[in-house]
């Protein structure tokens, strides 16, 4: 079944994104997964996904969980400096 | 204004280069070479009479109305079969050939009715010209010999007529069938007197193969094939030039009116998409402009199971405005968006989309692309750098090998099937991959030389097999990619193709088409001339809708097939004005020619031109924008010339988002199914009722004329500006041609569009600016737009939709000729005639197993939701593969689909769904409680109780 609730459907989306770049190289399947984030994703559902990956990320595919982490760390540095 | 003639010339013009000097009646002209007499002594203004020839067919030389004599040759040969000759001397005009077509005349007069004046073809009868052009006084054989003024009508179309009894049997109509339409529906039985055209052995023209494009009514001279509107209204006294509002051919019509009733459309020769001619969509269906149903006064209700109330165009926009403002103050800025339409004009979208990020102050705009080529775009620009198709129709005439991927021409794109099927009847190879037999495959005097009905949602590992084969039979171009595109990228990508479970002996486990067919068709691909690709929603509408885009474009690229005639990469667009709505900056992260909204150089064009600051960050995309009404933040929604809740997926899931939000705006013709969950009604105009611009699946931008006043007394593009003004916008337009003039000011593929220029030439392919004053109609020649071509690996990825045994069977869906999307339009039209329901088509075996029978109702069950439909049983489609249509709101085809979509894009995956088929007794629950909601909510006027 396509998943129902909005953090399971991103869950599912993300890992959907992290499969098609899973042939490349570690560093910049992360790489590619963060750009596709950034330039498509609204920040609602950025946010949605981080509360989601804080909470443990249960479901994420190591990929675009590695991805949401680099993006979360950005963003703590951004508002610190 | 009067009517616009076009000039027949009689015969085609020749493309040859070398030229050709010869005299006709004393004036000397130069033609190219193969250019026949009359055509040159048309071109000098002399119209040599003439009854069998056209400018749209091949000569034919039957009438020998246009006689000619030609020094130092013998007899009077037929002008229309001569083609010109250096130093040729030409004479139209003596007493012997006067004498001779007078003769001619006779005959055919003497077998055809004289009721000139009461003749639906009275002023615009070649017969009647031809008469007077020879100067025919008598009739010396009388009217009392064997004729066929008895003959009984055939009157079984519904757009027009035949009148066997007026027939000069010129076969133009059966040559027009043959070789502009290919459907070869007519053709004249027996011989001499007894000679008729016929539609078929013992049918008439609806029950026959005729697909009702209507080229055989344009090609008669006479009244015989006469279109009921003129029969009815008389003949159009004047006309303007326009472009069809169905599909993204974009054919040029002439809409020929009297006053401002619109008497008929007429394809228009100097059409750049169409060359004059059209499909039955086009060229008759247009009578939903007038419908009974069409709603022409605003109308606000404060919720959805009230009945409306028809208030004032000002009551309604203030209305609409306080709304939104109020929720922006009640829930934040990004807590209303909108939604723009493929079908109104590039002027109307590019105003939504400015509305929703000057006036919103957000970035939540996105349009029904989504659902349908949003994986073209992605795909496109990423490999090539632009996203959009590579050639022009035109460049078809030059290819050899065509590949047709996940698109039905004929249904979806008549008038481009017509000239893709004459190319093939010239000798080019064909190959289908798709999981139905489409009319393509096999079609009177086209077979597809390979078909490969592979499984639904296998695309991509297809796609990447041919490469393979490509590559390991040596036969890509190496030459072209090392000059075009990334090397290092290439052999990358190349030792990912190589792998084995590429290969098409791996893939046919996938997709069941036999490795062999797969190496066949990639050989034939590869070695081809000119190889050119065309595909369609069978492409996009996938989980992997991106990846299949992608591949197909490695796929081009590793064969040198871009950058010149009969090659290229084409996306077959569904709506007309997809293309436009993409390039007028309908998506979320992109502002107008697909630059990027955090792009701050681009941001600050806009923000200097519009005057305020605009937002950095994408907004939501439709799913996106339901999901969060669910979620408490998304409030309020502008849709524009869309029914979200007939198009889109999962429609209990459209259905919930839509009933969760506070203010849903809808503007259109209709009520349609969308409306259902709305609080202002804004009645929208037709194509017909406003001036504008559509771009077609070339890039080619034409204009759409006003010939009537709009019934709801506002264009479209005027309703955006009042509710833009009341959101507190500056927003003053005059005309669209002023937006057009801001589109290209702010967008350099744009800069030279102007409404001048396309008045000057008719129409212009995007980019169009300082470097291609005159448009592009073939990109990437010579470099990439981006610079170098990119190989992207695009590997394949199964479905998570897949069949087990609740579910064995995969739907996928299609639309049919006759109709036309959600069929708003064309069900409001006789084209309903041609398709009364939506059907679903499943194979002999598989309904056997189901004990269904022909015409039977069954119950279409999917993991996301039931319907009921009737079946049709046939071998198009393989065992385990249904297919239907989407045409009917009755029929809730997406209540079935699920929300599954591409990775990408978020385009849904209309075209694969686990499905069980059972009997059934009639519609389903859901059915039927929709039906109760829609008539409950349609509810205009009635005072609400107290
Ligand atoms: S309407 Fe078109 S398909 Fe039908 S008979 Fe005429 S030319 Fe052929
Ligand atoms: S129907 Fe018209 S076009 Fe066809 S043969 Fe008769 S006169 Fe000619
Ligand atoms: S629907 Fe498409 S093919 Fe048919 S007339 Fe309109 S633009 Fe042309
Ligand atoms: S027009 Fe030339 S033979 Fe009929």
């Amino acid at each position: 079944m396509s998943p129902n609730k909005n953090s399971d459907k991103l869950v599912y989306m993300l890992n959907h994104i992290g499969k098609v770049f899973a042939l490349k190289p570690q560093d910049q399947a992360v790489a590619e997964i963060t750009d596709h984030l950034k330039k498509f994703w609204e920040k609602r559902m950025l946010v949605q996904i981080f509360n989601h990956v804080e909470a443990g990320g249960a479901g994420l595919d190591p990929l675009p969980k590695q991805a949401l982490q680099n993006m979360m760390a950005q963003s703590a540095q951004t508002s610190v400096n | 204004m009067g009517l616009i003639q076009e000039i027949d010339y009689g015969t085609k013009a020749s493309n040859a280069t070398k030229l050709v000097t010869l005299r006709i009646d004393g004036a000397t002209i130069t033609v190219p070479e193969g250019t026949s007499v009359m055509r040159a002594a048309t071109e000098l203004g002399t119209q040599i009479p003439k009854l069998c020839a056209s400018d749209m067919l091949d000569s034919y030389g039957s009438c020998r109305l246009c006689l000619v004599e030609i020094e130092g040759r013998a007899g009077t040969p037929a002008s229309c079969t001569t083609p010109v000759a250096e130093g040729m001397v030409v004479h139209t005009q003596n007493a012997k050939l006067a004498k001779l077509r007078k003769g001619v005349m006779e005959l055919y007069i003497s077998d055809h009715p004289l009721d000139c004046l009461t003749c639906s073809a009275n002023s615009n009868c070649e017969l009647q010209d031809m008469a007077g052009a020879v100067g025919l006084r008598e009739v010396r054989y009388g009217y009392d010999g064997a004729n066929h003024l008895d003959s009984v009508k055939d009157v079984s179309n519904p757009y027009f007529q035949f009148d066997p009894a007026k027939c000069i049997v010129c076969s133009r109509c059966v040559r027009a069938c043959a070789e502009v339409q290919g459907t070869f529906a007519l053709t004249i039985d027996g011989s001499g007197f007894s000679s008729k055209v016929s539609p078929g052995i013992g049918e008439d023209f609806f029950s026959s193969e005729c697909v009702s494009c209507g080229a055989c009514v344009q090609a008669c001279p006479t009244a015989t094939l006469m279109e009921k509107s003129v029969i009815e209204m008389g003949q159009p006294e004047h006309s303007a030039v326009t472009t069809c509002a169905y599909c993204g051919v974009g054919c040029t019509f002439k809409a020929e009116m009297r006053g401002e009733e619109l008497v008929r459309m007429v394809p228009y020769k100097d059409g750049k998409a169409n060359h004059g001619h059209s499909c039955v969509k086009g060229r008759f269906a247009w009578g939903y402009a007038t419908h009974r149903d069409r709603i022409t006064k605003p109308m606000i209700r404060a919720k959805i199971t009230d009945p409306w109330q028809e208030v004032s165009w000002d009551e309604a926009i203030n209305y609409a405005a306080s709304e939104f403002k109020r929720i922006q103050a009640n829930y934040g800025k990004d807590s209303i968006g909108g939604i723009t339409s493929s079908r109104c004009t590039n002027e109307e979208t590019f105003l939504v989309q400015k509305l929703i990020r000057a006036g919103f102050g957000n970035n939540n705009v996105d349009t029904c692309a989504r659902v349908c080529h949003s994986p073209t775009g992605y795909g496109l620009s990423k490999t090539f750098g632009t996203s959009a198709g590579t050639q022009d129709f035109d460049s078809v005439e030059d290819s050899d090998t065509i590949l047709v991927i996940g698109a039905n021409p004929t249904d979806g794109h008549p008038v481009f099937a017509a000239r893709m099927k004459r190319r093939l009847r010239e000798g080019a190879k064909l190959i289908v991959v798709d999981p139905r037999r489409t009319d393509l495959v096999h079609s009177p005097h086209v077979n597809a030389d390979y078909h490969l009905a592979l499984k639904p949602g296998t695309n991509v590992a297809v796609v990447n097999a041919l490469s393979h084969a490509i590559i390991s039979e040596g036969l890509a171009d190496e030459d072209f990619i090392r000059d075009q595109c990334d090397w290092n990228e290439y052999t990358e990508w190349a030792e990912f193709i190589l792998r084995p479970h590429n290969s098409p002996e791996a893939v046919e486990k996938l997709c069941g088409v036999p490795a062999q067919t797969i190496r066949d068709a990639a050989r034939l691909y590869a070695t081809a001339r000119n190889g050119a690709i065309y595909y369609g929603l069978g492409v996009t509408e996938h989980s992997q809708g991106t990846s299949t885009v992608l591949a197909i474009a490695n796929l081009a690229m590793l064969t040198g097939n871009i950058g010149r005639k009969g090659v290229g990469v084409n996306p077959l667009r569904g709506q007309n004005n997809v293309q436009g709505s993409c390039d007028m900056g309908s998506f979320p992260h992109e502002f107008p020619g697909y630059r990027h909204v955090s792009n701050a150089s681009v941001r600050e064009i806009f923000e200097k031109d519009w005057g305020v600051s605009l937002s950095a960050e994408p907004g939501l995309r439709i799913p996106n924008m339901l999901d969060a009404a669910m979620d408490g933040s998304f409030m309020g929604l502008y849709i524009q010339g869309e029914d979200i809740v007939q198009s889109d997926p999962d429609t209990q899931h459209i259905v919930s988002g839509l009933s969760a939000m506070e203010c849903v705006v809808v503007q259109d013709l209709f009520l349609n199914e969308t409306a259902n969950y709305a609080h202002v009604f804004l009645p929208g105009c037709s194509f017909l009722e406003k001036d504008g611009t559509f771009t077609n699946a070339e890039r080619r931008i034409q204009r759409v004329r006003k010939v009537m006043s709009p019934k709801n007394g506002y264009g479209d593009w005027e309703i955006t500006q009042k509710l833009a003004q009341a959101m507190g916008l500056d927003m003053h337009y005059n005309h669209p041609s002023e937006i057009m003039d801001e589109v290209a000011r702010t967008t350099n593929s744009f800069a030279g569009v102007s409404y001048d220029l396309l008045e000057r030439m008719g129409s212009v392919q995007w980019p169009c600016n300082e470097l291609a004053p005159e448009g592009t109609p073939i990109m990437h020649i010579g470099a990439f737009v981006r610079g170098q071509g990119q190989f992207v690996i695009a590997d394949y990825l199964p479905t998570d939709e897949k069949t087990g045994p609740r579910f064995p069977l995969l739907l996928t869906t299609g639309r049919i000729l006759s109709q036309y999307n959600v069929g708003a339009q064309t069900r409001r039209t006789e084209n309903a005639q041609w398709h009364e329901e939506d059907l679903l088509e499943i194979h002999p075996h598989d309904a056997e197993l189901r004990g269904v029978k022909d015409g039977d109702w069954v119950k279409l069950a999917s993991r996301a939701g039931e319907t009921s439909l009737r079946v049709k049983l046939t071998d198009r489609v393989a065992p385990g593969v249904v297919y239907t249509t989407f045409h009917h709101p009755i029929t809730q085809a997406n209540v079935i689909t699920t929300d599954y979509s591409d990775w990408a894009t978020n385009c849904p995956e209309y075209k694969v769904t686990a499905v069980q088929v059972s009997l059934s007794n009639g519609p389903s629950e859901w059915q039927t409680s929709y039906m109760a909601h829609a008539a409950e909510s349609r509810r205009i006027g009635a005072i609400a109780a107290e």
